[in-house]
């Protein structure tokens, strides 16, 4: 008895294991291919044991490191420019949605305006719509009539607009579980609508602006498709740079890797630091929550 | 003057996200409602295009290339589906214990959705890569012969199909995992009781109350589906011909390379009643289900 049980103890850990290596593996090659030269992953005598070196890295942010590296002949500022230009736009677009959904939730909630039943559908319609399709509007709009392409204020926009439905519904779940004692309290003690706002209800609701600002942060680092028809070369985010270096032959695939790295980082790093919350909010809309 | 500002807080409160959804995302959706109407490229001004009124829906009924990514998207969108729900659901049953490793695995298991889609399919073209890519250096330290990922236009299908499968099984496996442990333990308690098989448990029981979540799971990923572009982006763009090229693929190619805004707005709106279609399938499906569990609920408590 005792026996059975440990054999499928081991198995079930084995399994465990496996699935965690064909998760992991990709990232993991990805990894370690930005740690070596591109000389050095075309020869054929490739081994899983090599000198790891940061050059691939080096490369990459030739321009805004303290030093110049050596093995760096030209220094292409595309890439250093374009990691400021992600970071930019995706902090400015997440800081934005996460103040106006914020509002706009709470004002859902406490002014029972639509109830929850029209935010999900809105959600889940959002959630239908795929970026492609706004792609040929977007493209005309933002370029003859608000004359806003290349800049950073027309993808923000988009950005913003494309999380408001999540950011909003996710946060409505939370606002509806403080209690109203608390805002009475402030209002009897003669604060103003903005003052509870701000200093009694965003307080309490902080798990959930954590869930809505990385998901709106994954979504502005990660979007290629609508940043690459609007951005110039200027304002150009790391995914259209990297969509924009890889030819058909001859990918220096150490650097390019490594650029893939360093987009891939922040996004690994929430993972690690929210994993419940991101799960609360991949899974909200098939289980009820 | 207290009263009235009081009335007027939730208006401003909801205006600017009023204000931006409206600018940003309704008017854009109607605006390619009408450009679908128009024949024009991207140099042109909206006013300066002509009206050709239904020939766009007319010509992409015709064209041969729009059928074929048409059934691409299909085959495609049905093929990771089927399989990520057999995987997903199948993990999920062999792992419903409750033991410490399990919230590292479902970290580890989030990684894939995080990551960005470009370097999603960054990763995989340098793995199925001809002659350093993984797949065939070891297929050749073997004595295999290798097997051309991504320049064959079967095996091209079933690339892109094994990459959204690591990328998205854990999504299923996931929510899998959440409906099960969240199963009444009355029912299984009692199966267990009356002798049943552990796979007689699987399909009597836990796959039929698991069914509601399963559902709306498949189509939430049957939506997702349609909307990959990217990872097939780096991969293949499209190629080799169309064997790759899905609708939303399509869609940004026909805009930005052949230069045809209103084909590509026709194709849109299609693509968008299509998953309209679903989604409102989910909703109705949803609503039905809400409805049969507060009338038993009813029931039950009229018996009581």
């Amino acid at each position: 008895m005792n026996g059975i049980f440990t054999r499928q103890n081991a198995a079930f850990y084995a399994l465990i294991f496996v699935m965690i290596v064909m998760s992991l593996g990709p990232i993991v090659l990805m990894l370690s291919t930005s740690l070596r030269l591109n000389v050095e992953i075309m020869s054929d005598t490739s081994s899983l044991l090599f000198m790891p070196t940061l050059k691939n890295y080096e490369t990459v942010l030739c321009n805004v490191l303290w030093y110049t590296p050596e093995h760096v002949e030209y220094c292409n500022p595309t890439f250093a420019r374009s990691l400021g230009n992600s970071l930019i736009v995706a902090l400015i677009s997440t800081v934005i949605t996460l103040i106006v959904g914020c509002m706009a939730a709470y004002a859902l909630v406490r002014f029972k305006f639509m109830g929850r039943g029209t935010m999900s559908m809105t959600t889940l319609m959002m959630r239908m719509v795929p970026p492609a399709v706004l792609l040929v509007p977007v493209f005309g709009i933002w370029t003859f009539q608000y004359g806003l392409d290349g800049t950073f204020a027309g993808i923000i926009l988009v950005y913003v607009a494309m999380n408001l439905p999540f950011v909003i519904w996710i946060l409505q779940s939370f606002i509806v579980q403080v209690p109203i004692q608390l805002e009475e309290a402030a209002r009897v003690d003669g604060a103003t609508p903005m003052q509870i706002f701000f200093l009694v209800v965003l307080p309490v609701i902080k798990p959930g602006l954590a869930a809505a600002a990385i998901f709106t942060f994954r979504i502005a680092w990660n979007e290629f498709l609508l940043a690459n028809a609007l951005l110039d070369r200027n304002t150009r985010t790391v995914p259209v740079t990297i969509v924009n270096s890889l030819t058909e032959h001859d990918i220096d695939w150490g650097v390019i890797m490594a650029t893939g790295m360093l987009l891939a980082i922040p996004p690994i790093i929430f993972t690690f630091l929210a994993s419940k919350q991101i799960i609360t909010g991949m899974t909200a809309g098939a289980v009820k929550g | 003057m207290q009263i009235n500002a009081n009335r007027l807080t939730p208006y401003i409160f909801l205006a600017p996200a009023a204000l931006i959804l409206a600018v940003a995302l309704l008017y854009p959706i109607g605006y390619m409602i009408y450009a679908s109407f128009l024949d024009w490229n991207p140099s042109q001004r909206i006013g300066e295009a002509d009206w050709v009124g239904l020939r766009n829906y007319a010509n992409l009924l015709e064209d041969e290339s729009f059928r074929e990514s048409f059934f691409v998207t299909l085959k495609f969108a049905s093929a990771v589906v089927v399989l990520e729900m057999i995987i997903g659901v199948g993990l999920a049953l062999l792992l419903d214990r409750s033991i410490r490793g399990m919230s590292v695995l479902r970290t580890v298991f989030i990684l894939p959705m995080m990551i960005a889609p470009i370097v999603v399919g960054l990763m995989w073209r340098y793995m199925y890569h001809p002659t350093v890519g993984i797949f065939n250096q070891t297929l050749k330290s073997w004595g295999f012969e290798s097997i051309p990922w991504l320049s064959d236009s079967w095996w091209s299908l079933v690339s892109i199909i094994i990459a959204d499968i690591w990328q998205w099984t854990p999504f299923i496996f996931i929510l899998a995992l959440a409906a099960l442990q969240s199963l009444p333990r009355s029912a299984l308690e009692a199966a267990r009781i009356d002798g049943a098989s552990p796979w007689q448990q699987i399909i009597h029981i836990k796959i039929p109350l698991m069914m509601p979540v399963l559902i709306v799971t498949a189509l939430l990923r049957l939506i997702d589906a349609f909307k990959v572009l990217e990872v097939i982006l780096v991969m293949t763009n499209g190629g080799p011909g169309l064997s790759t090229e899905i609708l939303s693929l399509r869609i940004s190619r026909t805009a930005s390379e052949f230069r045809e805004l209103g084909v590509a707005a026709a194709m849109s709106n299609l693509l968008l009643v299509l998953l309209l279609i679903l989604t409102i399938a989910m909703f109705i499906y949803n609503k039905v289900i809400e409805n049969r569990a507060a009338n038993v609920h009813k029931v039950a408590e009229e018996a009581s």
